[in-house]
C-alpha cells in the first residue's frame, strides 16, 4: 500500500475560478492526487480547458458549474447542483491598479463584489445547505498584498484580500465544532492571466521580478501544491493559518 | 482637446509642479519627485478625464508631454 498523506484520494472538492490560473492548476493537481472536482467560471469554454487538462482516472468524475459568483442567483444555482463535498477551493478573484486619490465607489463595489462578499456569501449558502462534509477543509486565495507586503496601486486589491483573509480566521473559529478546516494562501506574484495588467511596462515588470529573492515569479502550481496541502489530512490539525507562497518577496 | 487643459490635468499628479512649470516640450519622466507612483497616476487621470486606457508599454514610448497628449489624443 502507498504511503501518501497528502492524497486527496476519495474527496470531492469544489475549486472557483477554474477558468485559468491558480484555480485551474489547482484542479489539475487535486485531480492527480486522487480528487474528483466541481469546477466553476464564467467562461464555459475555459472549463472545458481546464477539464481537458485533467488525467482522468476510473474512480474519479469532474465536472462543471458555469456561474457568475457575483451574482446571487448564480451562486445559489451552483450549490443547488452541488453534492457534498469534502473540500472547496474559494478561488475566484479580480484585480486592479488605482492610486488611491484615484479609487471610487464604484470600482470599490467591483471589487469587493468578487474578491469579499461572494466568496462570504457562497460560504453561506454552502453551510446553509450543508454542502460541506464533516472534517471539511475550505482553503481561501488571499494575497501577499495587504497581508505581508504593501505595493502602489494596490490599496483597493489588498484591502478586498485582506477583509478576506479576516473572515477566514473567524469562519475557522466558527465551524472548528463542526471539524470544518479554514486557512488561506498568500501568494505572491503568480505567472497567470491575472497579472497580465498591462498598466506595468515590461521593463517594470522585469524590475519587480529581480526584487523576488529567488528571482521570479511564482507559477500557479506552486499555489496549487499549498492548497492541495490544506485540503488534504495531512492538514488535520491546521485552521485559520495562512501560507505564503511568495519566493521570499515578503522578506524585503 | 486642448494640450493646455491636459498640462493643468497633468502638472496636478505631481508633488511639486504646475501647470507653469510644465510645457509641450517638457520631458514628464525628467520633472522632478517622479516615480512610478507618479506613472500610474498619470494613467489614472487620463482614463478618469479622457475615458482612455494607456499601458506602461505605451508610456514608455513617449517621451514628452506633447507625444503623450497626441497618443491620447489618437485614442479618444
Amino acid at each position: 500500500m502507498e504511503y501518501n498523506p497528502f492524497s486527496l484520494k476519495g474527496k470531492k472538492l469544489l475549486i472557483t475560478g477554474a477558468s485559468s490560473g491558480i484555480g485551474r492548476a489547482t484542479a489539475v493537481e487535486c485531480s492527480r492526487l486522487g480528487a474528483s472536482v466541481v469546477l466553476t467560471g464564467r467562461r464555459e469554454d475555459e472549463l472545458n480547458n481546464t477539464l481537458a487538462l485533467i488525467e482522468d482516472a476510473s474512480y474519479a468524475h469532474h465536472t462543471y458549474v458555469v456561474a457568475d459568483l457575483a451574482l446571487e442567483e448564480d451562486r445559489s444555482r451552483l450549490v443547488k447542483e452541488l453534492p457534498q463535498i469534502d473540500g472547496a477551493v474559494l478561488n475566484a478573484g479580480i484585480s486592479k491598479m488605482a492610486p488611491i486619490q484615484f479609487i471610487t465607489e464604484q470600482s470599490l463595489e467591483d471589487l469587493f463584489k468578487v474578491n469579499t462578499f461572494a466568496p462570504i456569501l457562497l460560504m453561506r449558502q454552502l453551510l446553509k445547505a450543508k454542502r460541506l462534509s464533516r472534517g471539511a477543509s475550505v482553503v481561501f486565495t488571499s494575497s501577499i498584498s495587504g497581508f505581508s507586503n504593501t505595493a502602489i496601486g494596490l490599496a483597493e486589491y489588498g484591502a478586498s484580500k485582506s477583509a478576506l483573509t479576516s473572515y477566514m480566521k473567524y469562519a475557522a473559529l466558527e465551524l472548528a465544532q463542526k471539524g470544518i478546516r479554514c486557512n488561506a494562501v498568500h501568494p505572491g506574484r503568480i505567472e497567470t492571466p491575472l497579472i497580465a495588467l498591462k498598466q506595468i511596462s515590461d521593463e517594470d515588470l522585469r524590475q519587480d521580478q529581480a526584487r523576488y529573492p529567488l528571482g521570479r515569479y511564482g507559477r500557479p502550481e506552486e499555489v496549487a501544491w499549498a492548497i492541495a496541502y490544506l485540503l488534504s489530512d495531512a492538514a488535520a490539525w491546521v485552521t485559520g493559518s495562512s501560507l505564503v507562497i511568495d519566493g521570499g518577496r515578503s522578506l524585503k | 482637446m486642448e494640450i493646455q487643459e491636459f498640462i493643468e490635468k497633468i502638472a496636478e499628479q505631481y508633488e511639486d509642479a504646475n501647470a507653469d512649470t510644465l510645457t509641450p516640450d517638457t520631458e514628464f519622466r525628467q520633472v522632478d519627485n517622479y516615480s512610478s507612483l507618479t506613472a500610474l497616476m498619470i494613467l489614472s487621470i487620463i482614463d478618469e478625464e479622457y475615458n482612455v486606457t494607456l499601458n506602461g508599454d505605451d508610456m514608455r514610448k513617449v517621451k514628452t508631454i506633447q507625444e503623450l497628449f497626441d497618443l491620447v489624443n489618437s485614442r479618444i
